[in-house]
Protein backbone atom coordinates (compact mmCIF):
# COMPACT_ATOMS: atom_id res chain seq x y z
CA UNK A 1 0.00 0.00 0.00
CA UNK A 2 1.21 3.49 -0.81
CA UNK A 3 2.79 5.54 1.90
CA UNK A 4 0.03 8.13 1.37
CA UNK A 5 -2.58 5.69 2.68
CA UNK A 6 -0.75 5.29 5.97
CA UNK A 7 -0.97 8.99 6.85
CA UNK A 8 -3.67 10.08 9.27
CA UNK A 9 -5.84 12.95 8.04
CA UNK A 10 -4.03 15.42 10.31
CA UNK A 11 -0.66 14.26 8.95
CA UNK A 12 -1.88 14.53 5.36
CA UNK A 13 -3.25 18.03 6.02
CA UNK A 14 0.12 19.01 7.50
CA UNK A 15 1.94 17.81 4.35
CA UNK A 16 -0.42 19.80 2.16
CA UNK A 17 0.07 22.95 4.20
CA UNK A 18 3.86 22.47 4.06
CA UNK A 19 3.65 22.33 0.27
CA UNK A 20 4.88 18.71 0.12
CA UNK A 21 1.63 17.27 -1.20
CA UNK A 22 -1.01 18.71 -3.50
CA UNK A 23 -4.66 18.38 -2.51
CA UNK A 24 -5.38 17.11 -6.02
CA UNK A 25 -2.84 14.31 -5.71
CA UNK A 26 -4.36 13.32 -2.38
CA UNK A 27 -7.91 13.44 -3.73
CA UNK A 28 -7.06 11.45 -6.86
CA UNK A 29 -5.26 8.82 -4.81
CA UNK A 30 -8.34 8.23 -2.64
CA UNK A 31 -10.76 8.63 -5.54
CA UNK A 32 -9.02 5.72 -7.22
CA UNK A 33 -9.23 3.62 -4.06
CA UNK A 34 -12.87 4.45 -3.35
CA UNK A 35 -13.93 3.80 -6.96
CA UNK A 36 -12.38 0.33 -7.04
CA UNK A 37 -13.20 -0.94 -3.53
CA UNK A 38 -14.73 -4.36 -2.85
CA UNK A 39 -16.47 -3.73 0.49
CA UNK A 40 -19.58 -1.99 -0.94
CA UNK A 41 -18.71 0.92 1.35
CA UNK A 42 -19.42 3.63 -1.22
CA UNK A 43 -22.70 4.31 -3.02
CA UNK A 44 -21.35 7.20 -5.07
CA UNK A 45 -17.84 8.54 -5.70
CA UNK A 46 -17.00 12.07 -6.93
CA UNK A 47 -15.54 12.36 -10.43
CA UNK A 48 -13.31 15.34 -9.88
CA UNK A 49 -11.30 16.97 -7.14
CA UNK A 50 -12.86 20.28 -6.09
CA UNK A 51 -10.73 23.40 -5.72
CA UNK A 52 -9.41 23.78 -2.17
CA UNK A 53 -7.74 27.01 -1.00
CA UNK A 54 -4.08 26.39 -0.09
CA UNK A 55 -4.51 27.70 3.45
CA UNK A 56 -7.67 25.73 4.30
CA UNK A 57 -7.25 24.33 7.81
CA UNK A 58 -8.22 20.79 6.75
CA UNK A 59 -5.78 20.84 3.84
CA UNK A 60 -8.05 19.33 1.19
CA UNK A 61 -8.12 15.94 2.92
CA UNK A 62 -11.12 14.19 1.32
CA UNK A 63 -14.15 13.15 3.37
CA UNK A 64 -16.54 10.20 3.25
CA UNK A 65 -20.13 11.36 3.76
CA UNK A 66 -22.87 9.02 4.96
CA UNK A 67 -25.64 8.84 2.39
CA UNK A 68 -27.98 10.35 4.99
CA UNK A 69 -26.58 13.84 4.38
CA UNK A 70 -28.16 15.86 1.58
CA UNK A 71 -25.63 17.23 -0.91
CA UNK A 72 -26.78 19.56 -3.66
CA UNK A 73 -27.30 17.76 -6.98
CA UNK A 74 -25.59 14.58 -5.69
CA UNK A 75 -27.62 11.38 -5.19
CA UNK A 76 -28.66 11.35 -1.51
CA UNK A 77 -31.08 8.60 -0.63
CA UNK A 78 -30.27 7.32 2.89
CA UNK A 79 -29.69 3.92 1.23
CA UNK A 80 -33.43 3.63 0.53
CA UNK A 81 -35.23 2.69 -2.69
CA UNK A 82 -37.89 5.24 -1.88
CA UNK A 83 -35.35 8.05 -2.46
CA UNK A 84 -33.50 6.38 -5.32
CA UNK A 85 -32.34 9.02 -7.79
CA UNK A 86 -33.18 11.90 -5.46
CA UNK A 87 -30.81 14.83 -5.91
CA UNK A 88 -31.38 17.41 -3.19
CA UNK A 89 -31.49 21.11 -4.04
CA UNK A 90 -29.31 21.99 -1.05
CA UNK A 91 -26.35 20.78 1.04
CA UNK A 92 -26.37 19.77 4.71
CA UNK A 93 -24.72 22.36 6.96
CA UNK A 94 -22.14 19.90 8.37
CA UNK A 95 -21.01 18.91 4.86
CA UNK A 96 -20.89 22.53 3.72
CA UNK A 97 -18.87 23.64 6.75
CA UNK A 98 -16.35 20.82 6.29
CA UNK A 99 -15.98 21.55 2.56
CA UNK A 100 -15.36 25.22 3.38
CA UNK A 101 -12.73 24.21 5.96
CA UNK A 102 -10.94 22.12 3.34
CA UNK A 103 -12.43 18.62 3.63
CA UNK A 104 -14.16 18.11 0.26
CA UNK A 105 -16.54 15.20 -0.19
CA UNK A 106 -14.98 12.13 -1.80
CA UNK A 107 -18.21 10.14 -1.93
CA UNK A 108 -21.40 8.98 -0.28
CA UNK A 109 -21.06 5.98 2.01
CA UNK A 110 -23.40 3.04 2.43
CA UNK A 111 -25.56 2.69 5.54
CA UNK A 112 -28.58 0.92 6.98
CA UNK A 113 -31.69 2.29 5.27
CA UNK A 114 -32.69 5.55 7.01
CA UNK A 115 -30.03 4.74 9.65
CA UNK A 116 -32.15 1.92 11.06
CA UNK A 117 -29.86 -0.95 11.88
CA UNK A 118 -26.73 -2.14 13.66
CA UNK A 119 -25.08 -4.18 10.91
CA UNK A 120 -25.47 -2.29 7.62
CA UNK A 121 -27.45 -5.27 6.33
CA UNK A 122 -30.56 -3.11 5.96
CA UNK A 123 -29.17 -1.07 3.07
CA UNK A 124 -31.28 -1.28 -0.10
CA UNK A 125 -27.95 -1.42 -1.94
CA UNK A 126 -26.55 -4.46 -0.18
CA UNK A 127 -24.52 -5.01 2.97
CA UNK A 128 -21.03 -3.64 3.63
CA UNK A 129 -18.21 -6.02 4.50
CA UNK A 130 -15.99 -5.53 7.52
CA UNK A 131 -12.46 -4.88 6.22
CA UNK A 132 -10.99 -6.99 9.07
CA UNK A 133 -12.96 -10.04 7.95
CA UNK A 134 -15.13 -9.97 4.85
CA UNK A 135 -17.56 -12.52 6.28
CA UNK A 136 -18.51 -10.13 9.10
CA UNK A 137 -20.60 -6.99 9.42
CA UNK A 138 -19.01 -3.56 9.86
CA UNK A 139 -21.73 -2.51 12.32
CA UNK A 140 -24.29 0.13 11.63
CA UNK A 141 -25.90 2.25 10.78
CA UNK A 142 -22.81 4.23 9.64
CA UNK A 143 -21.20 0.99 8.43
CA UNK A 144 -19.99 2.33 5.08
CA UNK A 145 -18.24 5.29 6.71
CA UNK A 146 -16.58 3.07 9.32
CA UNK A 147 -15.48 0.38 6.85
CA UNK A 148 -14.16 2.99 4.39
CA UNK A 149 -12.02 4.67 7.07
CA UNK A 150 -10.78 1.35 8.48
CA UNK A 151 -9.85 0.06 5.03
CA UNK A 152 -8.03 3.24 4.05
CA UNK A 153 -10.49 4.05 1.25
CA UNK A 154 -10.88 7.55 2.66
CA UNK A 155 -8.87 9.39 5.35
CA UNK A 156 -11.92 10.28 7.44
CA UNK A 157 -15.69 10.31 7.30
CA UNK A 158 -18.84 11.58 8.94
CA UNK A 159 -21.83 9.61 10.11
CA UNK A 160 -24.85 10.02 12.33
CA UNK A 161 -25.67 8.45 15.68
CA UNK A 162 -29.20 7.97 17.01
CA UNK A 163 -28.68 4.96 19.29
CA UNK A 164 -25.05 4.08 18.59
CA UNK A 165 -24.77 4.38 14.81
CA UNK A 166 -21.35 6.10 14.90
CA UNK A 167 -19.82 4.44 17.96
CA UNK A 168 -20.80 0.80 17.33
CA UNK A 169 -19.49 0.61 13.71
CA UNK A 170 -16.35 2.49 14.81
CA UNK A 171 -15.86 -0.18 17.49
CA UNK A 172 -16.47 -3.09 15.13
CA UNK A 173 -14.07 -1.66 12.52
CA UNK A 174 -11.29 -0.66 14.94
CA UNK A 175 -11.45 3.12 14.45
CA UNK A 176 -12.51 6.19 16.45
CA UNK A 177 -16.09 7.50 16.38
CA UNK A 178 -17.66 10.31 18.38
CA UNK A 179 -21.29 11.21 18.99
CA UNK A 180 -21.33 14.86 20.07
CA UNK A 181 -23.69 16.48 22.58
CA UNK A 182 -27.17 16.86 21.09
CA UNK A 183 -27.23 20.27 19.38
CA UNK A 184 -23.45 20.60 18.93
CA UNK A 185 -23.71 19.95 15.18
CA UNK A 186 -26.50 21.24 12.94
CA UNK A 187 -28.98 18.62 11.73
CA UNK A 188 -29.94 20.77 8.72
CA UNK A 189 -29.82 18.59 5.62
CA UNK A 190 -29.67 15.31 7.51
CA UNK A 191 -32.44 13.00 6.35
CA UNK A 192 -34.36 12.68 9.62
CA UNK A 193 -34.76 9.40 11.51
CA UNK A 194 -35.50 10.34 15.16
CA UNK A 195 -35.08 14.09 15.44
CA UNK A 196 -34.73 14.31 19.22
CA UNK A 197 -31.80 11.83 19.13
CA UNK A 198 -30.04 12.21 15.75
CA UNK A 199 -26.60 13.79 15.89
CA UNK A 200 -23.77 13.93 13.33
CA UNK A 201 -20.16 13.20 14.21
CA UNK A 202 -16.73 12.08 12.96
CA UNK A 203 -15.38 8.58 12.19
CA UNK A 204 -11.58 8.72 12.02
CA UNK A 205 -8.34 6.76 12.26
CA UNK A 206 -7.31 8.34 15.55
CA UNK A 207 -8.41 10.74 18.28
CA UNK A 208 -6.48 13.71 16.87
CA UNK A 209 -8.28 13.40 13.52
CA UNK A 210 -11.55 13.12 15.44
CA UNK A 211 -10.92 16.39 17.29
CA UNK A 212 -9.80 18.16 14.12
CA UNK A 213 -12.89 17.12 12.16
CA UNK A 214 -15.27 17.84 15.04
CA UNK A 215 -13.81 21.35 15.47
CA UNK A 216 -15.02 22.27 12.00
CA UNK A 217 -18.43 20.56 12.20
CA UNK A 218 -19.87 22.17 15.31
CA UNK A 219 -21.73 25.44 15.57
CA UNK A 220 -25.11 27.06 15.89
CA UNK A 221 -27.00 27.14 12.61
CA UNK A 222 -29.97 29.40 11.88
CA UNK A 223 -31.38 26.54 9.78
CA UNK A 224 -31.58 24.21 12.81
CA UNK A 225 -33.30 25.86 15.77
CA UNK A 226 -32.13 23.04 18.08
CA UNK A 227 -28.45 23.60 17.29
CA UNK A 228 -26.41 25.31 19.99
CA UNK A 229 -22.77 24.62 19.07
CA UNK A 230 -20.16 24.07 21.78
CA UNK A 231 -19.23 26.61 24.48
CA UNK A 232 -15.50 26.42 23.68
CA UNK A 233 -13.42 25.55 20.63
CA UNK A 234 -12.55 21.88 20.20
CA UNK A 235 -8.85 21.58 21.15
CA UNK A 236 -6.42 19.14 19.65
CA UNK A 237 -5.80 16.74 22.55
CA UNK A 238 -2.34 16.54 24.13
CA UNK A 239 -2.95 14.85 27.51
CA UNK A 240 -0.57 12.03 28.34
CA UNK A 241 -1.86 11.32 31.84
CA UNK A 242 -5.24 10.90 33.47
CA UNK A 243 -4.24 12.26 36.88
CA UNK A 244 -7.18 13.55 38.88
CA UNK A 245 -9.80 12.15 36.51
CA UNK A 246 -12.44 9.84 38.00
CA UNK A 247 -13.86 7.11 35.76
CA UNK A 248 -17.19 5.50 36.59
CA UNK A 249 -17.96 1.91 35.64
CA UNK A 250 -21.73 1.28 35.60
CA UNK A 251 -22.59 -2.37 36.37
CA UNK A 252 -25.82 -1.96 34.36
CA UNK A 253 -23.83 -1.60 31.12
CA UNK A 254 -20.81 -3.75 31.87
CA UNK A 255 -22.27 -6.92 33.38
CA UNK A 256 -24.18 -9.79 31.88
CA UNK A 257 -24.14 -9.95 28.08
CA UNK A 258 -20.59 -8.69 27.52
CA UNK A 259 -18.74 -11.54 25.80
CA UNK A 260 -15.54 -12.76 27.54
CA UNK A 261 -13.05 -11.45 24.96
CA UNK A 262 -14.59 -7.98 25.11
CA UNK A 263 -14.61 -8.09 28.91
CA UNK A 264 -10.91 -8.94 28.93
CA UNK A 265 -10.00 -5.92 26.79
CA UNK A 266 -12.30 -3.74 28.91
CA UNK A 267 -10.62 -4.85 32.13
CA UNK A 268 -7.16 -4.26 30.67
CA UNK A 269 -8.31 -0.75 29.77
CA UNK A 270 -9.45 -0.09 33.36
CA UNK A 271 -5.97 -1.15 34.56
CA UNK A 272 -4.37 1.19 32.03
CA UNK A 273 -6.57 4.05 33.26
CA UNK A 274 -5.25 3.49 36.77
CA UNK A 275 -1.65 3.23 35.56
CA UNK A 276 -2.12 6.62 33.87
CA UNK A 277 -3.23 8.17 37.16
CA UNK A 278 -7.00 7.94 36.74
CA UNK A 279 -9.30 6.63 39.45
CA UNK A 280 -11.82 3.89 38.65
CA UNK A 281 -14.94 3.37 40.73
CA UNK A 282 -18.35 1.80 40.37
CA UNK A 283 -21.20 4.18 39.62
CA UNK A 284 -24.86 3.24 39.33
CA UNK A 285 -27.13 4.06 36.38
CA UNK A 286 -30.24 2.31 37.71
CA UNK A 287 -32.43 3.01 34.65
CA UNK A 288 -29.82 2.50 31.92
CA UNK A 289 -30.81 -1.14 31.56
CA UNK A 290 -34.20 0.08 30.33
CA UNK A 291 -32.58 2.22 27.63
CA UNK A 292 -33.31 -0.26 24.84
CA UNK A 293 -37.00 -0.41 25.76
CA UNK A 294 -37.37 3.38 25.87
CA UNK A 295 -35.32 3.80 22.72
CA UNK A 296 -37.34 1.29 20.70
CA UNK A 297 -40.50 3.20 21.53
CA UNK A 298 -39.22 6.74 21.07
CA UNK A 299 -37.03 6.31 17.97
CA UNK A 300 -39.66 4.36 15.94
CA UNK A 301 -42.38 6.79 17.10
CA UNK A 302 -40.40 9.75 15.79
CA UNK A 303 -39.43 7.80 12.68
CA UNK A 304 -43.04 6.95 11.89
CA UNK A 305 -43.81 10.68 11.84
CA UNK A 306 -40.62 11.71 10.00
CA UNK A 307 -41.08 9.07 7.30
CA UNK A 308 -44.69 10.09 6.64
CA UNK A 309 -43.27 12.52 4.08
CA UNK A 310 -42.32 9.70 1.70
CA UNK A 311 -45.61 9.48 -0.10
CA UNK A 312 -44.63 9.40 -3.77
CA UNK A 313 -45.88 12.92 -4.46
CA UNK A 314 -43.10 15.50 -4.15
CA UNK A 315 -39.84 13.58 -4.55
CA UNK A 316 -38.40 10.10 -4.77
CA UNK A 317 -40.14 7.03 -6.01
CA UNK A 318 -43.82 6.46 -6.86
CA UNK A 319 -45.49 3.08 -7.39
CA UNK A 320 -46.58 2.55 -10.96
CA UNK A 321 -49.76 0.66 -10.16
CA UNK A 322 -52.44 2.34 -8.08
CA UNK A 323 -56.18 2.84 -8.10
CA UNK A 324 -56.59 6.03 -6.14
CA UNK A 325 -54.66 8.41 -3.90
CA UNK A 326 -54.73 6.10 -0.88
CA UNK A 327 -53.41 3.13 -2.81
CA UNK A 328 -50.75 5.36 -4.37
CA UNK A 329 -49.49 6.12 -0.86
CA UNK A 330 -49.75 2.56 0.40
CA UNK A 331 -48.10 0.90 -2.59
CA UNK A 332 -45.37 3.52 -2.98
CA UNK A 333 -44.40 2.95 0.64
CA UNK A 334 -44.73 -0.83 0.37
CA UNK A 335 -42.37 -0.90 -2.61
CA UNK A 336 -39.98 1.80 -1.42
CA UNK A 337 -39.26 0.79 2.20
CA UNK A 338 -37.26 -2.25 3.27
CA UNK A 339 -38.37 -4.72 5.96
CA UNK A 340 -36.65 -3.05 8.94
CA UNK A 341 -38.01 0.40 8.03
CA UNK A 342 -41.51 -1.05 7.73
CA UNK A 343 -41.10 -2.78 11.08
CA UNK A 344 -40.12 0.47 12.79
CA UNK A 345 -42.86 2.48 11.13
CA UNK A 346 -45.35 -0.13 12.36
CA UNK A 347 -43.87 -0.18 15.86
CA UNK A 348 -43.86 3.63 16.08
CA UNK A 349 -47.35 4.00 14.66
CA UNK A 350 -48.64 1.41 17.13
CA UNK A 351 -46.93 3.15 20.06
CA UNK A 352 -48.51 6.47 19.09
CA UNK A 353 -51.95 5.09 18.27
CA UNK A 354 -55.05 5.88 20.27
CA UNK A 355 -55.28 3.84 23.44
CA UNK A 356 -51.56 2.96 23.56
CA UNK A 357 -49.91 6.39 23.51
CA UNK A 358 -49.62 6.85 27.29
CA UNK A 359 -48.61 3.25 27.99
CA UNK A 360 -45.75 3.30 25.50
CA UNK A 361 -44.71 6.76 24.32
CA UNK A 362 -45.60 8.66 27.49
CA UNK A 363 -43.92 6.08 29.69
CA UNK A 364 -40.80 5.88 27.52
CA UNK A 365 -40.39 9.66 27.73
CA UNK A 366 -40.42 9.35 31.52
CA UNK A 367 -37.82 6.59 31.41
CA UNK A 368 -35.77 8.96 29.29
CA UNK A 369 -35.98 11.57 32.05
CA UNK A 370 -34.83 9.01 34.63
CA UNK A 371 -31.89 7.92 32.46
CA UNK A 372 -30.79 11.56 32.08
CA UNK A 373 -31.10 12.00 35.87
CA UNK A 374 -28.99 8.87 36.45
CA UNK A 375 -26.21 10.37 34.33
CA UNK A 376 -26.48 13.73 36.12
CA UNK A 377 -26.12 12.03 39.50
CA UNK A 378 -23.23 9.89 38.25
CA UNK A 379 -21.37 12.94 36.93
CA UNK A 380 -21.54 14.51 40.39
CA UNK A 381 -19.16 11.73 41.47
CA UNK A 382 -17.14 10.91 38.34
CA UNK A 383 -15.79 12.87 35.37
CA UNK A 384 -16.33 10.21 32.72
CA UNK A 385 -18.16 6.91 32.35
CA UNK A 386 -16.37 4.00 30.72
CA UNK A 387 -17.98 0.90 29.17
CA UNK A 388 -17.40 -1.44 26.25
CA UNK A 389 -18.97 0.11 23.13
CA UNK A 390 -20.46 -3.13 21.87
CA UNK A 391 -21.06 -6.29 23.90
CA UNK A 392 -19.53 -8.38 21.10
CA UNK A 393 -16.97 -8.06 18.34
CA UNK A 394 -18.17 -7.86 14.71
CA UNK A 395 -20.67 -10.66 14.10
CA UNK A 396 -21.13 -12.73 10.95
CA UNK A 397 -23.14 -11.39 8.02
CA UNK A 398 -26.62 -12.88 8.30
CA UNK A 399 -26.18 -14.00 11.92
CA UNK A 400 -28.81 -11.70 13.44
CA UNK A 401 -30.99 -10.77 10.45
CA UNK A 402 -33.66 -13.31 11.39
CA UNK A 403 -34.14 -11.94 14.90
CA UNK A 404 -34.85 -8.19 15.09
CA UNK A 405 -34.85 -8.15 18.89
CA UNK A 406 -31.37 -9.73 19.08
CA UNK A 407 -30.16 -7.05 16.67
CA UNK A 408 -31.72 -4.30 18.82
CA UNK A 409 -30.09 -5.64 21.97
CA UNK A 410 -26.63 -5.24 20.42
CA UNK A 411 -27.07 -1.47 21.05
CA UNK A 412 -27.55 -1.61 24.79
CA UNK A 413 -24.23 0.02 25.75
CA UNK A 414 -24.68 2.95 23.35
CA UNK A 415 -28.42 3.74 23.55
CA UNK A 416 -28.53 5.50 26.97
CA UNK A 417 -26.23 8.38 25.90
CA UNK A 418 -28.35 9.80 23.08
CA UNK A 419 -31.43 9.40 25.27
CA UNK A 420 -29.68 11.78 27.72
CA UNK A 421 -28.22 13.93 24.92
CA UNK A 422 -24.65 13.47 26.20
CA UNK A 423 -21.45 12.99 24.16
CA UNK A 424 -19.52 9.72 23.93
CA UNK A 425 -16.56 8.40 21.97
CA UNK A 426 -15.49 4.90 20.97
CA UNK A 427 -11.79 4.12 20.59
CA UNK A 428 -10.11 0.80 19.78
CA UNK A 429 -9.06 -0.88 23.01
CA UNK A 430 -7.47 -4.03 21.64
CA UNK A 431 -8.31 -7.25 19.85
CA UNK A 432 -10.38 -10.27 20.71
CA UNK A 433 -10.02 -13.27 18.40
CA UNK A 434 -8.26 -10.98 15.93
CA UNK A 435 -11.16 -8.51 15.81
CA UNK A 436 -11.26 -4.99 17.28
CA UNK A 437 -12.95 -4.19 20.58
CA UNK A 438 -14.23 -0.65 21.19
CA UNK A 439 -14.03 1.20 24.51
CA UNK A 440 -16.63 3.89 25.13
CA UNK A 441 -16.04 7.07 27.15
CA UNK A 442 -19.06 9.26 27.93
CA UNK A 443 -19.14 12.62 29.68
CA UNK A 444 -21.63 15.32 30.65
CA UNK A 445 -23.21 17.52 27.97
CA UNK A 446 -20.61 19.76 26.25
CA UNK A 447 -17.61 17.89 27.72
CA UNK A 448 -16.17 16.98 24.29
CA UNK A 449 -12.72 18.41 25.13
CA UNK A 450 -12.51 16.36 28.32
CA UNK A 451 -13.56 13.20 26.46
CA UNK A 452 -11.07 13.81 23.64
CA UNK A 453 -8.21 14.48 26.07
CA UNK A 454 -8.87 11.29 28.04
CA UNK A 455 -9.37 9.27 24.84
CA UNK A 456 -6.08 10.60 23.49
CA UNK A 457 -4.11 9.68 26.62
CA UNK A 458 -5.65 6.21 26.56
CA UNK A 459 -5.01 5.84 22.84
CA UNK A 460 -1.30 6.56 23.32
CA UNK A 461 -1.08 4.05 26.18
CA UNK A 462 -3.05 1.35 24.34
CA UNK A 463 -0.93 1.76 21.22
CA UNK A 464 -3.49 -0.01 19.01
CA UNK A 465 -1.50 -1.04 15.96
CA UNK A 466 -3.79 -3.28 13.96
CA UNK A 467 -5.97 -2.05 11.16
CA UNK A 468 -6.40 -2.73 7.49
CA UNK A 469 -5.59 0.91 6.62
CA UNK A 470 -2.10 0.49 8.07
CA UNK A 471 -1.47 -2.07 5.33
CA UNK B 1 -49.73 -10.04 21.54
CA UNK B 2 -50.52 -8.08 18.39
CA UNK B 3 -53.05 -9.96 16.31
CA UNK B 4 -53.68 -9.84 12.60
CA UNK B 5 -56.48 -7.25 12.85
CA UNK B 6 -54.31 -4.93 14.90
CA UNK B 7 -51.48 -5.24 12.38
CA UNK B 8 -53.87 -4.35 9.56
CA UNK B 9 -55.28 -1.41 11.52
CA UNK B 10 -51.79 0.00 12.24
CA UNK B 11 -50.67 -0.59 8.63
CA UNK B 12 -53.70 1.42 7.49
CA UNK B 13 -52.76 4.27 9.83
CA UNK B 14 -49.18 4.14 8.54
CA UNK B 15 -50.29 4.02 4.88
CA UNK B 16 -48.40 0.79 4.27
CA UNK B 17 -49.70 -2.01 2.06
CA UNK B 18 -48.55 -5.33 3.55
CA UNK B 19 -48.62 -8.75 1.94
CA UNK B 20 -50.28 -11.61 3.86
CA UNK B 21 -46.86 -12.98 4.64
CA UNK B 22 -45.73 -9.59 6.00
CA UNK B 23 -48.84 -9.37 8.17
CA UNK B 24 -48.06 -12.74 9.73
CA UNK B 25 -44.41 -11.91 10.31
CA UNK B 26 -45.19 -8.44 11.66
CA UNK B 27 -47.60 -9.92 14.17
CA UNK B 28 -44.93 -12.28 15.58
CA UNK B 29 -42.04 -9.81 15.47
CA UNK B 30 -43.89 -6.83 16.93
CA UNK B 31 -45.24 -9.03 19.72
CA UNK B 32 -41.76 -10.16 20.72
CA UNK B 33 -40.36 -6.61 20.58
CA UNK B 34 -43.29 -5.23 22.60
CA UNK B 35 -42.82 -7.98 25.20
CA UNK B 36 -39.30 -6.70 25.73
CA UNK B 37 -40.40 -3.05 25.75
CA UNK B 38 -43.02 -3.81 28.39
CA UNK B 39 -40.23 -4.41 30.89
CA UNK B 40 -40.44 -0.66 31.53
CA UNK B 41 -43.68 -1.47 33.35
CA UNK B 42 -41.50 -2.99 36.08
CA UNK B 43 -40.27 0.51 36.95
CA UNK B 44 -42.22 1.88 39.91
CA UNK B 45 -40.53 5.29 40.19
CA UNK B 46 -41.91 6.97 37.09
CA UNK B 47 -45.00 8.63 38.58
CA UNK B 48 -43.15 11.79 39.59
CA UNK B 49 -40.95 11.96 36.47
CA UNK B 50 -41.66 14.61 33.85
CA UNK B 51 -41.58 13.32 30.27
CA UNK B 52 -38.50 14.42 28.28
CA UNK B 53 -39.22 15.64 24.78
CA UNK B 54 -35.99 17.62 24.37
CA UNK B 55 -32.66 17.05 26.11
CA UNK B 56 -31.04 20.48 25.88
CA UNK B 57 -32.62 23.38 27.78
CA UNK B 58 -33.60 25.89 25.11
CA UNK B 59 -35.59 29.10 25.26
CA UNK B 60 -37.67 30.02 22.24
CA UNK B 61 -35.40 30.34 19.23
CA UNK B 62 -36.67 33.19 17.09
CA UNK B 63 -35.44 34.92 13.98
CA UNK B 64 -36.34 38.27 12.46
CA UNK B 65 -39.56 37.96 10.46
CA UNK B 66 -38.08 39.15 7.18
CA UNK B 67 -39.13 38.00 3.72
CA UNK B 68 -36.55 36.00 1.80
CA UNK B 69 -36.65 34.16 -1.50
CA UNK B 70 -37.98 30.63 -1.45
CA UNK B 71 -36.63 27.76 -3.53
CA UNK B 72 -37.29 28.13 -7.27
CA UNK B 73 -40.51 26.34 -8.20
CA UNK B 74 -38.99 24.48 -11.17
CA UNK B 75 -36.12 23.11 -9.05
CA UNK B 76 -38.62 21.76 -6.52
CA UNK B 77 -40.78 20.20 -9.19
CA UNK B 78 -37.71 18.62 -10.82
CA UNK B 79 -37.68 15.92 -8.11
CA UNK B 80 -41.38 15.07 -8.40
CA UNK B 81 -42.38 11.73 -9.94
CA UNK B 82 -45.23 13.42 -11.81
CA UNK B 83 -45.14 17.20 -12.21
CA UNK B 84 -47.64 18.99 -14.40
CA UNK B 85 -48.70 22.61 -14.92
CA UNK B 86 -46.38 23.96 -12.21
CA UNK B 87 -47.70 21.52 -9.63
CA UNK B 88 -47.63 17.95 -8.33
CA UNK B 89 -50.11 15.73 -10.18
CA UNK B 90 -51.98 13.19 -8.06
CA UNK B 91 -54.95 10.93 -8.74
CA UNK B 92 -58.26 12.16 -7.45
CA UNK B 93 -58.73 11.19 -3.79
CA UNK B 94 -62.20 9.90 -4.67
CA UNK B 95 -61.26 8.08 -7.87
Amino acid sequence: MSELASLTAAQAAERVRAGELSPRELFDFYRERAASEDLNAFLWVAEEAPEVPADAPLGGVPLGVKDLFCVEDVPSCAASRILEGYRPPYTATAVRKLAEAGAPMLGKTNMDEFAMGSSNENSAFGPVKNPWDHTRVPGGSSGGSAAAVAAGLVPWAIGTDTGGSIRQPAALCGIVGLKPTYGAVSRYGMIAFASSLDQAGPLTRDVTDCALLLRHMVGRDPNDATSVGLPEEVRLPTAERLDGLRFGVPPELTGEGIEPGVREVFEQTLKLIEELGGAVEEVRLPHAGHGISAYYVLAPAEASANLARYDGIRFGRRAEDFDDLLSLYERTRAEGFGPEVKRRIMLGTYALSSGYYEAYYGRAQKVRTKIAEDFRHAFERVDLIVTPTSPTVAFKLGERTGDPLAMYLSDYCTVPMPLAGIPAISIPGGLSEGLPVGIQLAGPAFSENRILDAAYALEQAIGFEGGPWRG
Amino acid sequence: MIDRDQVLHVARLARLALTDEEVERMSTELSSILDHIEKINELDDLHEAEPTSHVVALENVLRADEPRPSWPRERMLAEAPDAAEHGFRVPSPGA
